[in-house]
């Protein structure tokens, strides 16, 4: 039975610092170029990692004895592809447009944040959990390949990521080259398209019913009108605003 | 002499002991397992989507229908990554409170699966003794939101409202003598801290009930003893959380070792396994309903002694009262806006976790800014538990499957999404 309370007693022995600085240190020292530091809120640590990297950086987090992440805790994708776009037009409305707030940080010399700029559409993310050093980090990894996003398999490393990819795939069609078996999971069998990408309507393409004359099921093109019924809205708020005051401090 | 082959069979989704709708594409040679694919996805509801085009609040509901006999968990991990996220710091009696029901969800869901896995394997008796208890908890979900199951409570930045003085009553019916309605009712007379006072009281006794039907049972120990054994290394490589790490004795556990609201302030113990087998599973679901039973006790006196808000006063997340919103027109405006567009999230992304009765549950969110979350990704802990089914079974028997299956407490509404 692996004792776990021990090694983070003698860890924080040495450096009198907070485990989150701490792991970003050692991250740093370790990869260097290799990763990014992403900026989190308090208590977190997230990094990115370039798509030729991505399985080394990996096997390294897992068997570095300061980094020690033997869990990966979750893997996902995300399609950055409307990050940072309000569905709310206010131009259409009238001549001049609605103000309403609608923009964030007008004039603040802020219209775009540095971390919406995103190189790539799509991105696989995973958590990793240390149990040695109870600690986590999160890892982006941007996906090659443009509209047919790839990036290698983690499976040698976390044989949990098995099925975690499997997602990804079925809901952003992100390929994971060395994948053993990268079929769809969640979707229903023949299903056509990636669900979770932002180009994809929320109520899909097809829809089934029970056809009584030829008893059996159906697929008819999708009879629900798309419609959104509380527009995304982007306001501006002085609270978060950089440079006017400070970010509240989470509680992480 | 004749060729003897592989088979193939499908086990699901219709089946009982197939905890709702998972079909598994088992290849048996003889009767025992030799590879199994489970095929999951026909529960999948596309919740992380529905999420991304809706307000914050209005998605709370969608977490109690993910793991639908955990339900108050997953909304803690929502709201806690909403949180986050704006730098809310939560009243304490709300901690409390998150805390308490935290715990009856825990044993709410270890009284469902211990039901449920009873039942699968054999044993009848033990689900009636288990509903009974579950059906007092109930009412106490029932008794704080409305609603038996679903219930919403949790909000960010506190709990949707302070705990009732009165508990649902049961009402005279054919079925039902006035004795009985008067015996069930007395303990339902006063408040609900005094309802669980009650419960707490009287749980122990029911569990010492639960094991003397199944730990010493010769049946139960030879359906469960020494299948689907995971060693502790394996266990971490899969994925695995909660009482499937701890039964391979592993002492890990995230109300103590990363501790979120007042976990750190009350007294529990955690169980660990020795064998990683179900029967050391099932052993260390037991002792959390008793430890679970503890914590419950802790908050209630605790909820006696200290009253206070249970809502952040932060009008960018809480809704004017009612009394407001009736005679102020800037207060009926301010609750519309809320209701209908509702707040901002700063942008960024955060990534909560609570130690859920199943194991790890998770919420990574994404905002850019906006009144709705980008990206919602729910780390659901059957997730992991079922992938690793194929490596569970293999070598066992047809009927230890169903064993397996059982005490890896699958639920699909949070595995399929």
């Amino acid at each position: 039975m692996t004792n776990l309370t021990e090694a983070p007693a003698e860890a924080a022995a040495e450096v009198p610092a907070t485990p989150v600085a701490r792991l970003t240190a050692a991250l740093l020292e370790r990869f260097g170029e290799r990763v990014k530091a992403l900026p989190a809120v308090a208590g977190e640590v997230a990094i990115e990692v370039a798509a030729a990297d991505w399985r080394a950086v990996c096997a390294e987090l897992r068997d570095a004895p300061e980094l020690r992440f033997e869990q990966m805790v979750d893997l996902s994708g995300i399609d950055y592809l409307h990050y940072g776009i309000a569905e709310w037009k206010t131009e259409s409305a009238t001549r001049s447009g609605f103000s309403r707030g609608g923009t964030r940080f007008v004039g603040l010399g802020n219209e775009a944040p540095a971390e919406t700029a995103q190189a790539a559409r799509y991105a696989v993310v995973v958590h990793l959990l240390s149990l040695t050093h109870n600690w986590r980090v999160r890892a982006q990894c941007p996906c090659t390949g443009g509209e047919v996003p790839i990036v290698d398999s983690i499976i040698e490393v976390w044989p949990a990521a098995n099925w975690y990819e499997r997602e990804a795939f079925d809901l952003y069609g992100i390929l994971f080259n060395d994948h053993p078996d990268l079929r769809r999971i969640l979707t229903d069998y023949g299903f056509i398209g990636h669900p979770f990408r932002k180009d994809f309507p929320l109520a899909g393409y097809v829809e089934v019913r029970y056809d009584p004359n030829r008893q059996r099921v159906v697929y008819e093109p999708v009879s629900i009108e798309p419609r959104v019924v509380v527009p995304k809205t982007l306001r501006d708020d002085n609270r978060y605003a950089p440079g006017l005051t400070a970010r509240p401090a989470g509680r992480g | 002499m004749s060729e003897f082959r592989n088979f193939t069979l499908n086990f699901g989704p219709q089946h009982p002991a197939a905890h709702g709708v998972l079909r598994l594409v088992l290849e048996m040679d003889g009767e025992v397992i030799q590879k199994a694919d489970p095929h999951i996805g026909l529960l999948h509801r596309g919740t992380e989507k529905l999420a991304e085009t809706k307000p914050f609040n209005q998605s709370i509901g969608y977490m109690d229908r993910l793991d639908y006999v955990s339900m108050m968990c997953n909304e803690h991990s929502y709201v806690m990554a909403i949180e986050k996220l704006m730098g809310v710091e939560v009243p304490l009696r709300a901690q409390y409170i998150r805390v308490m029901f935290d715990e009856v969800t825990r044993i709410l869901n270890h009284l469902m699966w211990l039901g449920a896995h009873g039942i699968d394997i054999g044993a009848m008796t033990v689900f009636l003794y288990c509903f009974r208890e579950r059906e007092d908890l109930m009412d106490c979900y029932e008794a704080v939101s409305g609603a038996r199951m679903h219930a919403t409570y949790y909000r960010p930045g506190g709990v949707y409202r302070d705990l009732p003085d009165t508990m649902p009553q049961h009402k005279p019916s054919k079925f039902r003598s006035v004795k009985d309605i008067a015996r069930l009712n007395e303990s339902r007379s006063g408040s609900l801290l005094d309802f669980l006072q009650d419960f707490t009281d009287r749980f122990p006794a029911c569990v010492d009930e639960y094991e003397t039907l199944l730990t010493d049972n010769r049946i139960w120990k030879q359906r469960t003893v020494n299948i689907g054994v995971v060693s502790p290394e394996r266990a971490l490589a899969l994925g695995f959380s909660g009482p499937m790490l701890r039964g391979s004795g592993l002492a890990w556990d995230l109300r103590k070792k990363q501790p979120y609201d007042v976990y750190d302030r009350v007294d529990f113990d955690i169980p660990v396994g020795r064998n990683g087998d179900c029967y050391d599973r099932y052993l260390v679901r037991v002792e959390e309903m008793r430890q679970s039973n503890r914590i419950i006790r802790q908050c209630v006196d605790w909820l006696r002694a200290n009253p206070g808000p249970v809502m952040v006063d932060d009008r960018k997340v809480r809704p004017p009262r009612r009394e407001e919103m009736k005679g102020d027109m800037e207060s009926l405006i301010h609750h519309f806006k809320l209701m209908t567009e509702g707040y901002s999230v700063p942008e960024g992304q955060a990534y909560a976790a609570v130690e859920a009765p199943k194991g790890e549950f998770g919420i990574w969110l994404v905002s850019d800014g906006a009144n709705k979350p980008y990206r919602v990704k729910c780390r659901a802990p059957g997730f992991p538990h079922l992938a690793a089914i194929d490596e569970m079974v293999r070598g066992h028997m047809l009927a230890d499957v169903v064993a397996v299956i059982g005490t890896a407490d699958i639920v699909f509404g949070e595995i399929d999404r």
